[in-house]
């Protein structure tokens, strides 16, 4: 049983958790190529730049003496959230609205956000240096230990209060976005202009709306994966620069284009890094009592190891795209 | 006054103009139909219409102002509905979605307007939760005309509604055209089938290298020798 406690606080939690970053992060950018039709490689930044804004509330919160119930970080989620989405409009605005103006191709605008990552990431490490944060410097992280002697384990079920957060906040961001695509007059426009942007315009919707919510729900939901990466490790100026890989997969393996799809690429990416770099022995360890003495499990054995992490988004993302070329759930092949 | 008047109406995408000065006046009882042959400019003129292309010369009057260059999602709230020739309904949105995304620029309550389009369509109801895209070609028609209509307009345009359905559907599609045409909206259509569509036309309009041709009702036009013999195949 020890070995399953185990196993539930190495692989089921940490994968959910990064698997919740994952699919926020690629909601974002499966929305975009969805509406903009390009592959907005800055959406890194807008995770980046959302956890530095939530990280500057967070701390004028602790210097003003506010004192909160549940992680800081959390607290002040609503009100970054609004900021990014703010910044990420802004973005919009002044880089990729005037080449959209003048029919630049998906590639130019590609090019071009990855010019606005670039300066982002500049900007970020000229205020903050290339240093790490922690957004517990102020208060401290609980963590939930649940003895599990009663199930014979002699380690404990070990969550932190951030986790457990984590994955609320994105099941419900998750639901509240599903009613909105599925039930809002806005959140059918965005669809129907993914489907066919030529017929949304035909019908009288107002395209420019809907890109400008576009970015709106893409900059908000960034914010949120930000933070929360930031509150689950460190807030680092390449913080989400380093998982926008796979979280690219992620998108890709979902469908382009899909919401949904990008929610099951994202937790199935993030489960498969987790479960691919786990310690295996640390789980078939009571076999060793019944194999023979040559047969014993070796002291590590792990599918790849942990600095080989990234390669695990790739695997699955070529084999999606050699049996499923529109991934999962069929989204847009180019 | 017409419901729509193009006065020498000179426009393309920017290159070497399209319409070369197109003349088209229709009457709110009136089914229009354009015909000609291909790269005519037929398709192009009501593109230019709804605002899809760029108008360099003439006007176009509908409800009593010069609509030249407005964009569609100012035209749809005056009363003006476009059903394309292809890619015309939201294949990934089921069939009231679609209906829904017609009535887009509307505030008010369009469930009686989805009532009326059922009623017109009483295939679209039974197939309603159904994603437009596992429809057929006829049953997709009906969708992208059905969407069309949401806006409660007073122009339907319509780019060859018939375009690649089997007779029957042919057949079923210009009759339901002309029961919205009795309802009370105007159509404005291009067609292939000449013909076919002439026969029920009350307005027809031969262009040719972007400029009309011939102008009369349909029968006329089916009637004289010279249309017949240049435009109709013989």
């Amino acid at each position: 049983m020890t070995e399953l406690v185990f196993f539930t606080n190495q692989v089921i939690i940490s994968g959910l958790v990064l698997g919740c970053i994952y699919a926020l992060g690629a909601i974002g950018i499966t929305l975009i190529f969805g509406i903009l039709r390009f592959a907005h490689f800055a959406h890194s930044e807008l995770m980046t730049g959302g956890a530095f804004i939530a990280f500057l509330l967070a701390s004028a919160f602790a210097a003003w003496g506010i004192v909160t119930p549940i992680p800081t970080g959390f607290v002040v989620l609503p009100i970054a959230m609004v900021l990014a989405a703010i910044l990420a409009l802004g973005i919009d605005k002044g880089f990729y609205a005037p080449l959209r103006k003048r029919g630049a191709k998906p590639v130019t605008l590609l090019i071009a956000s990855i010019g606005v990552t670039l300066m982002i990431q500049g900007l970020i490490r000229l205020f903050f240096g290339a240093g790490s944060y922690s957004f517990f410097e102020h208060e401290p992280k609980e963590v939930f230990r649940f003895d599990m002697a009663g199930i014979g384990s002699t380690r404990p079920l070990v969550i932190t209060e951030p986790q457990v957060l984590m994955i609320l906040v994105t099941v419900v961001s998750v639901l509240a976005l599903h009613f909105f695509l599925t039930r809002s007059r806005l959140g059918k426009a965005m669809r129907a202009m993914a489907d066919n942007a030529d017929l949304a315009q035909v019908s009288g919707i107002n395209t420019a709306l809907v890109v400008r919510v576009t970015w709106i729900i893409a900059g908000a939901l960034g914010c949120m994966a930000g933070t929360m990466l930031a509150l689950d490790v460190t807030l680092k100026p390449d913080l989400a620069f380093n998982i926008i890989l796979p979280i690219f997969a992620a998108a890709i393996v979902g469908g382009l284009g899909q919401a949904y799809g990008a929610i099951a690429g994202g937790l199935l990416i993030g489960f498969a890094e987790t479960l691919a770099v786990f310690n295996w022995t640390m789980l078939l360890r009571p076999l060793n009592a019944i194999l023979p003495d040559w047969m014993q499990l070796p002291a590590t054995l792990a599918l790849v190891p942990t600095e080989y992490k990234l390669t695990v988004a790739f695997l699955i993302l070529v084999v999606t795209l050699l049996v499923r070329p529109t991934g999962i759930f069929k989204g847009a092949s180019s | 006054m017409p419901l729509i008047e193009l006065k020498h109406v000179v426009g393309g995408y920017g290159g070497a103009p399209i319409l070369n000065g197109v003349n088209i006046a229709i009457e709110k009882t009136d089914i229009g139909v354009i015909v000609g042959p291909n790269g005519a400019g037929k398709s192009t003129t009501l593109k230019a219409i709804f605002g899809l292309l760029k108008v360099t010369g003439g006007t176009i009057d509908f409800g009593g102002e010069n609509i030249a260059n407005s964009l569609p999602d100012k035209l749809v709230p005056k009363g003006l509905s476009f059903v394309p020739q292809e890619k015309n309904v939201f294949t990934s949105m089921s069939v009231e979605e679609n209906l829904e995304m017609g009535a887009f620029t509307r505030s008010d309550d369009f469930s009686q307007t989805m009532e009326w389009v059922y009623e017109m369509f009483p295939v679209l109801r039974e197939k309603r939760r159904q994603p437009a895209g596992e429809l057929s070609g006829g049953q997709r028609q009906m969708v992208a005309m059905g969407r069309a209509l949401m806006s409660k307009p007073t122009l339907l345009m319509l780019d060859e509604p018939s375009a690649g359905l089997s007779p029957r559907y042919v057949i079923e599609i210009f009759e339901t055209i002309q029961r919205v045409n009795k309802e009370g909206v105007g159509i404005l259509m291009v067609e292939q089938n000449a013909r076919q569509a002439l026969a029920f036309a009350s307005k027809g309009f031969v262009l040719a290298s972007g400029q009309n041709r011939f102008t009369g009702t349909g029968a006329e036009l089916i009637a004289d020798p010279d249309v017949a013999k240049s435009f109709l195949g013989g």
